[in-house]
């Protein structure tokens, strides 16, 4: 397994989490290591195995089709880190 | 008042139901014992002392009037991944720091409406990933027990290390836990107490902060298994609020402590006995089989053949999942933010500040791992996987009625002796994460001390919703063992 610098950069903007160069290097060799270690997995005959997506004991619920919470807009607000009235806030993202 | 820290939780129910003490003179003591000896353990991000009078006042009168629910005055320590309404709750990362949940999480709920009494929020490792309790952005537990022959730091296992430490210093008589690949049984083992992660679905995740949704759950952890179940017994139940939550009805788990094991079939998985095993591991285990036989249980060997892909398959799925619930941690809602002049730009430099290394390092690998390309090399694989990983213990369950194993592959060790290589660490979980993959309950028991005088446990794993033969078996390796042992830095004073 191999992993370039450059690979490891796209993945750091698609997960949105900002890296600086050093940092690049030393995840870079860390997750070499991982995805290494996992790929035993390609041992495992999987031929006509379904994926797992769940242990299968829940049972779907149906409920009524009505409003069971609202109001709550303070709650919901309390912990923005910046808001302006009811809203919260970003940086501008349209010109 | 020394004999108030020798209560466990169902010898303080029992004296508080009998107004032989009362809640406030309980949960003074052990709010005493917190400000003694936390400073130094750190197992607590957030002590609510005010909060815990109040509710031990309640209980009171509540005792005073005939009245109370199963916990009723009883001191608990919550890992602070559970929301707790209007109490800071942190998941041990800066970027929760300033969070206080407008919501109660459903386990918390149920906990104080059978009238515990919640002495603060507990350490962990940051989201719950790690098994040292050293990824904290609040630092790290120290673990109450110390080698015989050195003076160092050990750590507590992790992520409910804070649990774990909590319970054995004797600061709270019960604890919450999560558990996704161990988190409950492996600090439990290191610590020298009982704890339970239940089956998938038996306590509702509702409120919990979500690390791998498909694997995490909540159970108790406490000194005795009986103080488990009273603790279990709470906190389980279906919940409309969580859809893998699932509707079947909670039993009496304490009454199923004394059923015994006669009768009861227990399988040793051959593929637990690895290669280069430590031998006091290794005859601990032989020490458990022989207390089960005498008992009366019948020793069958039993395979698990897929054990070996347990930990690759759990870190695909864990960090795929994870990646997937932490990108709502955006600095936009809530969290701390960092500010910059483009959105992309406040996203990255808040995640960047507000994680840390391992945090990132595993949203990092799950991404990685679900993007284009990659998918259905890793994450559907190890889907796959992890089905036959599920069938090798249904298979092995037509035979047997419980599996015996032990917790963890070592004792607790110290903070400086922390292995730096990844892989390393997960191997910390190699006995207990199939069981999470496969969502069926396990439990561990303390069952010893190795030569440096640290506490080893056994773990028992069990049937789907069959939490009350763990418990059954659990309580005859309780009993043999006869664990008394406390460690060096306790609340009453050292044993």
């Amino acid at each position: 397994m191999s992993l370039d610098a450059k690979t490891v950069a796209r993945i750091a903007r698609l997960a949105r989490i900002g890296l600086e160069d050093d940092e690049v290097a030393t995840i870079q060799g860390q997750m070499e290591g991982i995805l290494g270690w996992v790929d035993q997995l390609n041992e495992v005959n999987v031929e006509d195995v379904p994926p797992m997506v769940g242990t299968g004991l829940a049972q779907p619920h149906l409920r009524q089709d009505m409003v069971t919470d609202g109001d709550c807009r303070e709650a919901v607000l309390s912990n923005a880190p910046d808001r302006v009235g009811p809203f919260f806030t970003v940086p501008k993202v349209v010109e | 008042m020394a004999e108030l820290h020798d209560f466990t939780l169902a010898s303080a129910r029992d004296a508080l139901k009998a107004r032989e003490i009362s809640a406030l003179e309980l949960t003074e003591a052990h709010l005493e014992a917190i400000e003694k000896l936390d400073d130094r353990l750190n197992s607590f991000i957030t002590r609510t002392p005010e909060l815990a009078r109040e509710q031990a006042r309640r209980a009171d009168e509540a005792l005073a009037r005939g009245e109370g629910g199963k916990l009723c005055g009883i001191p608990l320590g919550i890992k602070d991944l559970f929301a707790t309404k209007g109490t800071r709750t942190t998941a041990a990362s800066r970027i929760l720091s300033n969070f206080i949940p407008p919501y109660e999480s459903t386990v918390t709920a149920n906990l104080q409406k059978d009238g515990g009494v919640f002495l603060g929020k507990l350490n962990l490792d940051e989201f719950a990933m790690g098994s040292t309790n050293l990824t904290s952005a609040f630092g790290g537990v120290e673990n109450p027990w110390k080698y015989s022959d050195s003076d160092a730091r050990l750590v507590p296992g992790g992520s409910s290390g804070g649990s774990g430490a909590a319970v054995a210093a004797g600061l709270v008589l019960g604890a919450t836990g999560t558990d996704t690949g161990g988190s409950i049984r492996q600090p439990a083992a290191f610590c020298g107490i009982a704890g339970i992660k239940p089956t998938y679905g038996r306590c509702s995740r509702f409120g919990t902060v979500a690390f791998a949704s498909s694997l995490d759950q909540a159970g108790p952890m406490a000194r005795t298994l009986q103080d488990c179940a009273i603790m279990l017994e709470s906190m389980a139940g279906f919940d409309p609020k969580d859809a893998t939550s699932v509707d079947v009805p909670v039993p009496d788990y304490e009454a199923a402590l004394g059923r015994g094991v006669k009768g009861m079939r227990v399988g040793i998985p051959r593929e637990y006995r690895l290669a280069g095993l430590d031998p006091e591991i290794d005859a601990l285990w032989e020490q458990g089989i022989a207390w089960l036989k005498e008992a009366g249980a019948e020793i069958v060997d039993v395979s698990l053949p897929h054990t070996r892909y347990g930990l690759p398959t759990y870190y695909i799925v864990a960090l795929a999942e994870a990646s997937s619930n932490l990108a709502r941690y955006d600095g936009v809602r809530f969290g701390e933010r960092q500010t910059r002049d483009t959105l992309d730009g406040m996203y990255e430099a808040t995640r960047a500040a507000g994680f840390g290394d391992e945090v990132k390092r595993r949203i990092l690998l799950g991404t990685y791992v679900l993007s284009s390309g990659y998918y259905d090399a890793y994450y559907l694989r190890a889907q796959k996987v992890r089905t036959l990983l599920r069938q090798d213990f249904q298979k092995a369950f037509e035979k047997v009625d419980v599996l015996l194993t032990p917790t963890a592959p070592s004792g607790a060790f110290g903070w400086d002796e922390k292995p730096t290589d990844p892989i390393q660490v997960y191997l910390n979980d190699v006995f207990t994460v199939p069981a999470s993959l496969a969502g069926v309950p396990a439990l561990s028991v303390p069952a010893g001390l190795n030569s440096r005088g640290v506490p080893l446990g056994l773990q028992l794993i069990g049937r789907d919703f069959e939490e009350e033969t763990l418990l059954a078996a659990g309580h005859v390796l309780e009993q043999a063992a006869n664990f008394t042992h406390r460690p060096t830095l306790h609340a009453g004073g050292a044993a």
